[in-house]
């Protein structure tokens, strides 16, 4: 894969705010560990998302102020949070019956790798004896949106985007959605469509870090080719 | 007159057999029963099984039981932490077994245990390493994997409130797995702040009702240690 010399694309912070903004006005949504846990503090003014965390919560608010963190109150992170005005809490058994009873809108995880089906591979490297499963299996079975919120490629400069993946897999055929620091794209039944690329990058740029053949939304409007999911 | 309450958590703890199926509640630090895992440690009980979500998250976790050679398997989501040390080191010289359920398919687990269905098909973990080897049945055109239920000898609890009877209610986000666990275990321990006379909660409020709740146990607060400390 191809180093990086120039920073280009999105933040971690503007690239939570990239996915926010297609969470719609009276979603529920769950949040997964690491860049996703972000976009509970850019979602857009005026619209009600209602954000689920799988230890119990219904409601998830910002994070609280220096001093006012309450231990019995935390999002899957473990990390301290706060509930909105209509929040409530419940027990692992309703908080996984709102999961994989598919009552939940969306999904924003983290991957390892991706395929160009939508396999997802997030809970285990290969050959590690242990494995950080928690909710990820039962929330890419259950959400009736999966978006990936992650970086393109892995420290090393590798592509997590992949044709094939080679880490055990959390679900195969899941992601509706990749939105990384490069681009937002849709895995469809027409292979990987790019929607949109981030400042600073341009489709050759982005296909040069992408291990599995991507397919342009541009060219595939002048084409004009269906795009289903 | 129904009375659960342990005036010694050593006493509330001390029949736990060599062997038995222990479930824990908590999710990380928050809802952990701590105090009764520390019980357990100075306790003693060897070659248990630990159903519990985290595994090393917080050192009075199960980590403490791991750490003192009593667990022989673990069934868990989330083994991993900083305080995970002990249990890689045992797992790699095969001291302790690991079985890895998802987080979802553990709760459902153990809620099928605390109500008589021995096991249920679901969608979780189909066509991964984690369904492999399980048996397999097609609803619908999707793959689904049956899972067994997990019922305990025992089950640790962490509740906020409890009334004389054991009716239990929780702090926030301390709910996570204790009430799932109160409901699967044959004698189900609650470790909890305040223990009210039956009929101070309100029933509304009532998260985890007194039929699954066997023994409490109520924690000295830092204050009435400096009372007690101080005659």
């Amino acid at each position: 894969m191809v180093k990086d010399e120039l920073k280009v694309g999105w933040s971690k912070i503007q690239l939570a705010s990239r996915v926010a903004q297609d969470l719609e006005d009276g979603w529920f949504v769950n949040l997964g560990i690491g860049i996703p846990t972000l976009v509970a503090d850019v979602i857009p003014e005026g619209r009600e998302i209602i954000l689920h965390s799988e230890n119990g919560l219904l409601g998830l608010g910002p994070k609280p102020a220096p001093g006012e963190e309450d231990m019995d109150l935390v999002n899957a992170g473990k990390e301290p949070i706060t509930l909105k005005p209509g929040g409530s809490f419940f027990s692992q058994s309703d908080s996984f019956a709102m999961i994989r009873g598919g009552h939940l809108d969306a999904a924003v995880l983290g991957a390892f790798q991706v395929s160009m089906y939508g396999d997802l591979a997030s809970w285990k490297v290969p050959n590690d004896p242990l494995g950080r499963v928690g909710g990820a299996m039962d929330l890419t079975v259950g959400a009736k949106r999966v978006f990936l919120c992650m970086q393109h490629c892995t420290k090393k400069g590798e592509s997590k985007i992949v044709e094939e993946c080679t880490y055990p897999l959390t679900a195969p055929r899941c992601v509706d959605r990749i939105y990384t620091d490069l681009a937002v794209i849709d895995v469809t039944n027409d292979g990987l469509v790019v929607q949109e690329l981030a400042p600073g990058v341009t489709f050759k740029y982005l296909q040069e870090r992408t291990a599995a053949p991507l397919k342009d939304l541009a060219d595939q409007l002048v084409k004009g080719e269906s795009i289903q999911h | 007159m129904i009375q659960k309450k342990f005036e010694n958590i050593a006493k509330a703890v001390a029949d736990i057999h060599d062997g038995a199926t222990l479930l824990v509640g908590g999710f990380g630090g928050s809802g952990l029963p701590s105090h009764l895992i520390a019980a357990l440690v100075e306790q003693g009980a060897k070659n248990l099984t630990v159903v519990s979500n985290n595994i090393g998250a917080v050192s009075d976790g199960v980590a403490a039981l791991i750490s003192n050679n009593q667990v022989k398997k673990i069934i868990c989501s989330f083994p991993v932490g900083p305080h995970a040390d002990d249990l890689i080191a045992r797992l790699q010289n095969g001291a302790i077994e690991l079985e890895i359920s998802p987080q979802g398919t553990l709760a459902e687990r153990i809620r099928a245990g605390g109500s008589g269905i021995p096991a249920f098909y679901t969608p979780t973990a189909a066509h991964t390493e984690l369904g492999a080897g399980k048996e397999t049945r097609v609803f619908n055109g999707r793959l689904h994997v049956l899972e067994y239920a997990i019922t305990g000898d025992y089950a640790f609890i962490k509740g906020h409130r409890a009334d004389r009877w054991g009716n239990l209610v929780y702090n926030k986000t301390q709910r996570n797995f204790n009430p799932v666990m109160a409901t699967a275990a044959r004698i189900t321990i609650a470790e909890v702040d305040e223990i009210v006379e039956v009929g101070e909660l309100d029933p509304e409020n009532i998260a985890t009702q007194s039929v699954y709740v066997h023994r409490l146990v109520k924690l000295v607060t830092l204050r009435e240690e400096e009372v007690l400390a101080n005659g």
